[in-house]
């Protein structure tokens, strides 16, 4: 295969930006549906830290 | 009411509809595997055709499967940055509480895309004309573009109050959206080093379908794929927007318990 380097770079630098940005975008939204499930949570607001008995 | 303003409340009326929090929800979360799975699919048989099924070409040898990371990144580029325009309009015209968040998804994301197309087009440029870059009419509006692109994340987070930096950054996308017609016809109208397109609207492919075919797949994956990226943090952003009104509900609650008790 001709011009190899100029190939394995190019697939390398565009597979790696499209891991980095699933990932990133799976993982966001991973944390915010957990964080959001927590708060949501029916019975949640009265366990929260520092509210008056 | 006459018929422009008529069509534009019966437009306005049919996004709105998906501009509640928890319907958008529901439909991203039914919609995200239909992206995902044929974006995943695709781009991997399409890479593999293009890397090691399709020929050679005739004259740039296998430089010319670059070709297949690049063209889908350029498409990208140049469609994304019309579903920024797109939202800004709406965001501008009918104040779509989604379409300012949206925006602010499409950025970083095309940015990326933009950079890649930029970096694979420099590294099919070094061997094919003998430069990494040349200030040519193409590859500088498609900078402008990558420059667009960053104005647009800068101007979001240029204010502390987010409406004023969602109204900035739209007007943004919508004045930047005269490049993509420069980046489509600009090896029409200037004297360029990189080549005319091989796909048009109106006339046949000048290149052989056995390169056509795997190009045209890898680009559908890659369409489907930031599709599905742009509508997983869409998602994600407007969870992360109910987790800060409830928290501030609570807050705002705990305050009023608070005053109540002294």
């Amino acid at each position: 295969m001709t011009h190899l380097p100029y190939i394995i770079a190019a697939y390398g630098l565009t597979l790696g930006v499209a891991i980095v940005l699933s990932v990133n975008a799976a993982l966001r939204l991973r944390r915010a549906r957990a964080r959001l499930a927590t708060i949501e949570r029916p019975g949640r607001a009265a366990r929260t830290p520092g509210r008056p008995a | 009411m006459n018929a422009t303003q008529s069509l534009t409340a019966r437009t306005g009326n049919l996004f709105h509809r998906y501009a509640n929090p928890g319907r958008f929800l529901r439909l991203g979360a039914r919609l995200q595997p239909w992206l995902t799975w044929p974006a995943l699919v695709l781009s991997i048989a399409g890479l593999v055709w293009g890397l090691f099924l399709s020929p050679a070409d005739w004259q740039q040898g296998d430089s010319v499967r670059i070709m297949y990371v690049h063209v889908p990144t350029a498409w990208l580029a140049s469609s994304g940055y019309m579903g920024l325009a797109v939202c800004s309009l709406l965001s501008l015209v009918w104040r779509h509480p989604l379409a300012d968040l949206a925006a602010v998804e499409i950025g970083p994301v095309g940015a990326a895309i933009t950079a890649v197309c930029l970096a694979t087009g420099s590294l099919w440029g070094k061997p094919m004309w003998g430069t990494w870059w040349v200030w040519d009419a193409r590859l500088t509006s498609v900078l402008v573009l990558f420059f667009l692109y960053l104005g647009h994340i800068a101007l979001i987070r240029a204010f502390d109050e987010p409406q004023r930096g969602y109204r900035a950054a739209a007007i943004l996308g919508l004045a930047g959206a005269i490049d993509l017609p420069i980046i489509k016809f600009s090896v029409q109208w200037w004297n360029t080093l990189h080549q005319p397109d091989s796909i048009t609207v109106t006339g046949a492919p000048t290149m052989s379908t056995s390169m056509l075919w795997p190009l045209a797949v890898v680009t559908l994956g890659f369409t489907l794929g930031f599709g599905a990226i742009v509508l997983a943090r869409l998602r994600a952003a407007v969870m992360e927007s109910r987790i800060r009104t409830a928290l501030a509900a609570n807050r705002g609650r705990q305050d009023t318990s608070t005053g109540n008790a002294t």
